[in-house]
């Protein structure tokens, strides 16, 4: 059965726009309704329905008028609200009072170069120091498919929105896995891009050595649009026929929920039957991760918000507050250490992937965790809850690799499993072209939402 | 600053602040700056052992 226009990628609607069969302003209107229908999941904290219809509208005469910029041209998207756009508040989740910032970010103004549609500001855990998209000012943003979970985080509205049809494509922000974690828990595609590809300016920080920002899309082809035009530059595609992909065992692998760990056994079973090679690598010292991301991000983040925790203490949520109090006590000498030894992290996930193609990984430990729950039993012990979602994620935070998150079916009672695929360094095109070539076989087959023919 | 006197002294900061609940957080990162020190040395003595992460550096 052929879904619903605002169901599909944009790869395949965006034919139909070009062509005149589809309307941008019946798109957008599309994703208003269903942004109204879903109100309770909390997904949007801002919602620009008039201008949006307004800039659907003069796509809709430039379209007919024979001028058609290309696949995003009238297509609707969302930004997480962290994300700079001229005459919005940025609120960040808070209510803190927010930035009104009068320019768009770059990557805003590359996406209106494109032609997007911006719907609306997309909610998030607050200033994006979190992984489950509860601590927001704006309400919990809920899972659709058990509003009694978290949609993972911090990037929670933007996988929310395009799961549930709010828009095609969200722009996201990952420190530590903010877009590959929602993309893993609501099985979408979620693409960090390699570090300092795309521009960060206009968008509130929270650790400056680890920030990205990157889409969360339906399919592949999809992230690939919008980081052909985020980046300003095409990157043809060229699907490879055979890769050769490293699968990191040890730390990475030690703690992972059964469903994870049965999917990634079955991704590795199709991959080599379709003839690709997959061999055990090692990424020395990555039991190193957490604590060198705890002396860079907590100070980093402290920086940025020193004068607002001085003024507004009371209007952070607790949890948040704290973790940022906690960082203005990091010694400079550990900061320090923490640098130097991320860049050992960096040059052995280099080693890692000599003579692969990729590494392959899951992108989330656990399927999506209850909605308040502090810890999560993973292989009979507890685990706190931000740590085992951070805990596949961060590396390339730190290290700086492209790194992607698939859908990888389900499990058994229905929650999204995501894998998670890390190029090389500036290779982020080149990692596109090998998540095109995988996606199919890594989804198994198995309905996933957001995979190439939702 | 040795980790235990940094500990002691920003609990005791904490405290005056009226944050009392960040001990517990100051705590773990207590552990935390301890693991990454001894990974620095660590690191050092496999670099001075000549085994590959000397090649990382």
């Amino acid at each position: 059965m052929t879904p619903p226009a605002d169901l599909r990628s944009i790869a395949d609607v965006a034919p139909l726009v070009q062509r005149g069969e589809v309307s941008p302003v019946d798109l957008v209107r599309g994703c208003l309704a269903r942004i109204e229908a879903g109100r309770d999941l909390n997904a949007f904290i801002t919602v620009m329905a008039d201008a949006a219809l307004e800039e659907a509208a003069a796509a809709q005469r430039d379209i007919a008028a024979g001028r058609y910029r290309g696949p995003l041209h009238g297509i609707p998207v969302s930004l997480k609200d962290l994300i700079d756009v001229a005459g919005v508040p940025t609120t960040s989740g808070s209510a803190v009072p927010p930035r009104l910032p009068a320019h768009d970010a770059p990557v805003v103004r590359r996406l209106r170069e494109a032609g997007a549609v911006i719907v609306g500001k997309t909610n998030l855990h607050e200033f994006a120091f979190g992984t489950t998209g509860d601590e927001t000012a704006f309400g919990a943003v809920k899972h659709p498919f058990d509003t009694t979970r978290s949609a993972g985080g911090s990037s929670s509205g933007a996988a929310v929105a395009l799961i549930e049809g709010m828009c095609f494509l969200s722009l996201g922000t990952d420190t530590g896995g903010s877009i590959r974690i929602p993309a893993a828990a609501c099985g979408v595609v979620g693409l960090k891009a390699a570090y300092g590809e795309l521009s960060c300016e206009g968008i509130v920080p929270l650790s400056t050595t680890c920030d990205h920002v990157g889409p969360l899309a339906r399919t592949v082809r999809d992230a690939r649009i919008a980081f052909d035009a985020l980046s300003g530059t095409p990157h043809p595609a060229s699907r490879p026929e055979r890769v050769t992909l490293g699968v990191p065992g040890g730390y990475l692998l030690e703690r992972l929920d059964v469903h994870v760990r049965a999917a990634l056994g079955r991704a590795r079973i199709a991959l080599g039957q379709a003839g690709h090679t997959i061999r055990d690598v090692e990424i020395e010292h990555a039991r190193m991760t957490p604590d060198i991301y705890l002396h860079i991000v907590l100070p980093e983040a402290s920086r940025y918000h020193a004068a607002t925790l001085e003024a507004h203490a009371g209007a952070y949520s607790p949890g948040v507050r704290l973790r940022l109090e906690m960082g203005r006590y990091v010694l400079a000498e550990d900061y320090v250490r923490a640098m130097r030894l991320r860049d050992i992290l960096r040059a052995s996930v280099d080693r890692a992937l000599d003579g692969c193609d990729a590494l392959l990984l899951p992108a989330l430990a656990i399927p999506a965790p209850p909605l308040g729950a502090a810890s999560v039993g993973v292989d009979g012990s507890p685990e706190p809850v931000r740590a085992i979602m951070l805990r596949l994620t961060q590396p390339f935070n730190l290290t700086g690799h492209p790194a992607i998150a698939l859908p990888c079916g389900r499990t058994t009672s229905g929650l999204p499993v995501g894998m998670q695929l890390v190029g090389r360094h500036g290779e982020t095109d080149r990692l596109l072209d090998i998540a095109e070539a995988l996606e199919d076989h890594i989804a198994g087959g198995a309905g996933s939402v957001g995979g190439g023919t939702v | 600053m040795r980790v235990e006197d940094w500990l002691t002294a920003a609990s005791a900061d904490a405290g005056r602040r009226g944050l009392p609940e960040l001990k517990p957080l100051l705590e773990t990162l207590a552990r935390s700056t301890t693991n990454l020190r001894r990974a620095d040395v660590e690191i050092d003595a496999e670099a001075d052992a000549g085994t590959p992460t000397d090649t990382a550096r």
